[in-house]
């Protein structure tokens, strides 16, 4: 049997939010566990189910190289600048 | 008792014994997804035996419960198919019996809710939802097995061997309910029976599956003469409202 991972949107207007994931012999199937495991509380009203082995996903020995070099550059975030007063919801 | 009662306590009986049955799987299903999956169909099916039961003992106008009903009734009080009691057996045999329930259910709930009486109408709609993806579900899986491994294939064709004699049932006509179905209350057996029929064996049709030719045919659940399977089924299901009388948690 495959992996599948689960996406579920739980309202329209959200985006589809990794939750689990489940086991299936084929993509039909994986949809309808999908709907079974994780909707069952009403969680939502759409779901994406991906086949686990299409993820390309980073590599943790990459971590140094691709997330570290981040630390320092706080400048990178908005927070030093000064907003007008006229503007809102920032 | 009137008609519409026994109509009602037909339709209650078989979703009741049928959600008991495939309860038994809780647990011990072949892996968990399914194990999950199918709890959640013997759920809906128990909430609608709730529903019908519910009304059949308002309808009944004494003062008995939908509780009484499942669980004070003997064997020859139950008025469900001998269908829906039949063991649950391999998984192929669960999920074909699970399919044929599936699509007489689609169907009788597509008609009730029409009917002229209000809540037989709202029950049905409400359940309709419900088995619409019952059936999405059993119908995949009678597909899978169909066109599986040859294990899966004659595992299924034993089960549709042994369990195509019990459909016949489901659509037996009496002169009382002839009388339901002039009334608009009723769905009508001979319309069910055909867009079963037409249903299941275009399925079947796609598939290597044999129907079996023999003209046999399984009666008497709908007048409390049972198989020896039921009794034993309500023994466990009934044993703690019977050993403590009226219990509640």
């Amino acid at each position: 049997m495959k992996l599948y991972e689960v996406f579920i949107r739980a309202k329209a207007g959200l985006s589809h939010k990794h939750v689990g994931s489940v086991h299936a012999s084929d993509a039909q199937m994986a949809m309808q566990n999908a709907r079974d495991l994780y909707t069952r509380r009403e969680e939502g009203e759409s779901i994406w189910v991906v086949d686990s082995s299409q993820i390309i996903s980073s590599n943790p020995a990459d971590k140094a190289a691709y997330f570290e070099p981040a630390e320092d550059k706080i400048y990178r975030h908005p927070s030093f600048y000064p907003f007008d007063k006229e503007v809102k919801n920032i | 008792m009137s008609a519409v009662y026994n109509y009602v306590l037909n339709l209650g009986d078989n979703t009741l014994i049928l959600g008991q049955r495939l309860s038994e799987w809780c647990g011990v299903g072949p892996f968990l997804e399914e194990d999950l999956a199918l709890t959640n169909t013997s759920l809906d099916i128990i909430g609608q035996a709730k529903m019908l039961l519910e009304y059949a003992a308002k309808l009944k106008n004494d003062t008995q419960s939908a509780d009484d009903l499942a669980f004070m009734r003997d064997q020859h009080q139950f008025k469900n198919v001998l269908l829906v009691e039949q063991p649950n057996g391999d998984y192929s045999q669960t999920m074909l019996r699970q399919y044929f329930m599936d699509v007489y259910h689609v169907h009788l709930y597509s008609a009730l809710s029409n009917s002229s009486n209000q809540q037989l109408a709202g029950i049905a709609a409400k359940s309709l939802k419900e088995v619409t993806y019952h059936l999405e579900r059993s119908q995949l899986w009678i597909k899978r097995m169909a066109h599986g491994s040859t294990e899966s294939f004659n595992r299924l064709q034993t089960s549709l061997n042994k369990l195509w004699h019990y459909h016949h049932e489901l659509f037996e006509e009496t002169k009382e309910l002839s009388q339901l179905v002039v009334q608009g209350i009723a769905a009508n057996p001979k319309e069910l029976h055909k867009k079963w029929d037409t249903e299941v064996k275009t399925l079947m049709a796609t598939t290597p599956l044999e129907i079996p030719q023999t003209g046999w045919k399984a009666t008497g659940g709908r007048i409390g003469h049972h198989s020896e399977y039921l009794g034993k089924m309500l023994c466990e299901m009934q044993f703690l409202q019977r050993a403590y009388p009226g219990c509640e948690w």
